[in-house]
């Protein structure tokens, strides 16, 4: 009897647990919880989190996330307006608001990515093939870009360095998308709070033809940077000559002026004293001949001395000679 | 668990605790349930006792935590935000009441995009291996291609908004992080993105991501943005090199026609001032030779004038004394001989010349 009733008490022990195990559940702060009947929702969303009861083993728990949520989409190919073929690669963020309208449309998240996937990548579509492919990669209408210093004035003038014009902007293509989409998901008690674009490429088959463009811009670059380096080195020698010239022919120049004067000065002082009075200018006349025998006659000069000669008269005999001043001249 | 995905993941190992405890109990009432009935009374209530003590410290010992200095941990009971506490030792309901989660609060986290770090243990740190490459490419404000490689730090500044918030906040950065980068490199020139404008692409990329962190209420604070490696695309790389050997080769053919001109004008220079100089030397030699001669002159003259006759004359004579020695032909002719040329042999004295 005794051990029926401990046996009847650890039963009951047993299924009120089981029962306070089934009734009690609890909500986090980043749920919310639909309770369902049979499948059938029942009450209002709980959206606040705790300790809550509901009635044990027929009711049902379904959680729903309450937090901002991110759709991440894959990256799909699609023509611009200017016919150039990219990859675009979207992200949104969404939020559950209407629970109960989210769990009779959707049930769980993989449908709703899967509708968000449908909605978003349609209006995605729609909305570049609407627009040139810059009016998505540029932001800001009129920014006007820093420029390298090295490029000249006619490479400004051929666009180089300078961004695509714009109409619009990427800002408002996302909301062009975002303004779409949103109402479509409406609906399925979903909430779009934005979309944005994470990722703009160029499609493979288009990439070799903007790689060809940059190749050639930047050997056009490259090509001016050396005949710019050819045409500053001429320009240096052209200086070289022009310098080395005028630097020669200065000096030349200079050494005749110094030269003529020098000349000039020396003539003066020579004529002064040499033309000072008669008697200067014959003694003058008288030496400079006297100096200039012992540089015309050498050696191997054949000379014929006439006996009439003031040196030698003396030869044919003292008398013939002789002045009436004095004798103290004689030879040796 | 919901915290399942969040850096620290405390809720595993909890998860694990619970379990063990789950499966404790069930075995502790089954026991007690089955000793109950073939009668064994006091061995049965030491084994009661035993199991009893066993489930008080596992208990307890899922009661304790600590957290370490660069976290804090927020405490939800029954899954209600409850509070958050600061590094520490500390107690909590067992059994499932409460639970806490650890947040690394005051770690410098980052995120690389483009490149990858080895070893690193945040799984949102590095791009997929796959998402590498793709991560990088960019098309710039006109139309160009360019590889950018980027690494943004930042720091969990709210832990209940980092948890509670945003599900999956890193990955929601990356997103962020990825779609400013666009932005901002969009809006800029290739030049400008590889080369000059690096600085403001830091800048703005910065304060862009910091808006939107905040309006997107991530708990998360940015607080840096430095660009790596930016690169053009592998097949034009090789004629950026191009602009850059040709800008090399500019300054070389340019530096080249500067020696030369180095190598040749000082030295004119030099050789200008020499032959001045050398002029100069010849103006001092012509005047002094000059002034000279002139005052050997004025003595001359001095006495000359005194007796010019006889001046003349021994100065004329003393002249040929000087000269006529080294003559080796001298024939002394009276004029009133006639006749004397025949005789002499014009040549001969010539072909005597040594």
């Amino acid at each position: 009897m005794k051990q029926i009733i401990s046996g009847g008490i650890v039963f009951f022990l047993l299924l009120l647990t089981a029962t306070l195990h089934s009734a009690l559940y609890t909500v986090g702060e980043v749920e919310q919880v639909i309770i369902t009947q049979f499948g059938k929702p029942v009450g209002e969303p709980v959206t606040e989190a705790g300790l809550k009861l509901k009635l044990p083993f027929i009711q049902e728990v379904n959680s729903i996330d309450k937090r901002v949520l991110e759709w991440d989409g894959d990256p799909s190919d699609m023509p611009t307006k200017d016919k150039l073929y990219i990859s675009v690669d979207l992200f949104a963020r969404w939020r559950i608001t209407d629970p109960l309208q989210y769990f009779l449309r959707l049930r769980d998240e993989r449908s709703a990515q899967s509708r968000l996937d449908d909605i978003l990548g349609s209006e995605t579509r729609n909305a570049v093939a609407k627009h040139e492919l810059i009016e998505i990669i540029r932001t800001t209408k009129d920014r006007d870009p820093q420029r390298d210093d090295l490029l000249t004035d006619a490479e400004r003038a051929l666009k180089m360095g300078a961004l695509v014009p714009i109409q619009k902007g990427r800002m408002l293509v996302e909301q062009e998308i975002f303004t779409a989409a949103a109402d479509k998901v409406q609906v399925f008690g979903i909430e779009l709070l934005d979309i944005r674009f994470k990722r703009i490429n160029y499609n493979a088959s288009v990439r070799p033809k903007i790689y060809d463009r940059m190749i050639s811009e930047r050997r056009q670059i490259a090509e001016r940077f050396l005949s710019e380096g050819n045409g500053e080195a001429a320009r240096i020698r052209g200086n070289r000559l022009r310098d080395l010239n005028k630097i020669q022919s200065e000096a030349y120049r200079e050494v005749e002026e110094i030269k003529g004067l020098a000349d000039a000065k020396a003539t003066e002082i020579y004529a002064q004293a040499y033309n000072q009075s008669p008697q200067a200018v014959s003694l003058y006349e008288f030496t400079r001949t006297m100096q200039s025998y012992r540089t015309i006659i050498s050696d191997n000069t054949t000379l014929l001395l006439s006996t009439d000669s003031d040196l030698f008269k003396f030869l044919k005999g003292v008398d013939r000679g002789k002045i009436p001043q004095t004798g103290e001249s004689q030879p040796d | 668990m919901p915290t399942g995905n969040d850096p620290g993941d405390p809720g595993s190992p909890w998860d694990r605790d619970y379990r063990t405890l789950q499966y404790n109990l069930l075995k502790g009432g089954f026991s007690r349930y089955k000793n109950k009935l073939p009668g064994g009374y006091p061995g049965g209530r030491f084994l009661f006792l035993f199991l009893s003590l066993f489930l008080l410290g596992i208990s307890l010992w899922s009661a304790v935590y600590t957290i370490p200095s660069d976290s804090v941990a927020v405490v939800q009971r029954f899954g209600k935000y409850l509070k958050e506490v600061p590094p520490g030792l500390h107690f909590k309901m067992p059994l499932g009441i409460d639970q806490s989660t650890i947040v690394p609060v005051k770690r410098q986290l980052k995120q690389e995009f483009g490149f990858i770090t080895p070893g690193a243990n945040d799984p949102y740190q590095s791009p997929a291996a796959a998402d590498r490459e793709r991560e990088t490419q960019m098309v710039t404000g006109d139309l160009n291609a360019a590889l950018v490689e980027w690494v943004v730090q930042y720091r969990i500044a709210d832990p209940v908004k980092f948890l509670f918030e945003v599900r999956q906040p890193s990955e929601t950065l990356r997103s962020v992080s990825e779609s400013v980068m666009r932005e901002v490199v969009g809006d800029r020139t290739v030049d400008e993105v590889i080369t000059i404008g690096r600085q403001e692409i830091e800048y703005e990329a910065l304060t862009k991501m910091q808006a939107l962190s905040s309006k997107y209420a991530m708990g998360i604070s940015i607080d840096q943005v430095q660009l790596k490696n930016i690169n053009p695309p592998k097949p034009v790389q090789a004629s950026f090199n191009e602009v850059n050997q040709a800008q090399q080769e500019k300054e070389k053919l340019i530096n080249e026609a500067r020696r030369d001109y180095n190598k040749v004008i000082p030295l004119a220079l030099g050789e200008k001032d020499q032959r001045i100089r050398e002029a100069d030397g010849y103006r001092l030699k012509r005047v002094n030779e000059a002034q000279g001669d002139v005052a050997r002159f004025n003595a001359l003259l001095a006495e000359y004038v005194k007796a010019p006759a006889v001046t003349e004359r021994r100065i004329y004579i003393e002249t040929m004394q000087e000269v006529l020695p080294g003559i080796r032909s001298k024939i002394i002719i009276d004029p009133q001989s006639p006749n004397i040329l025949p005789w002499l042999d014009l040549n001969a004295s010539q072909g005597d010349k040594p």
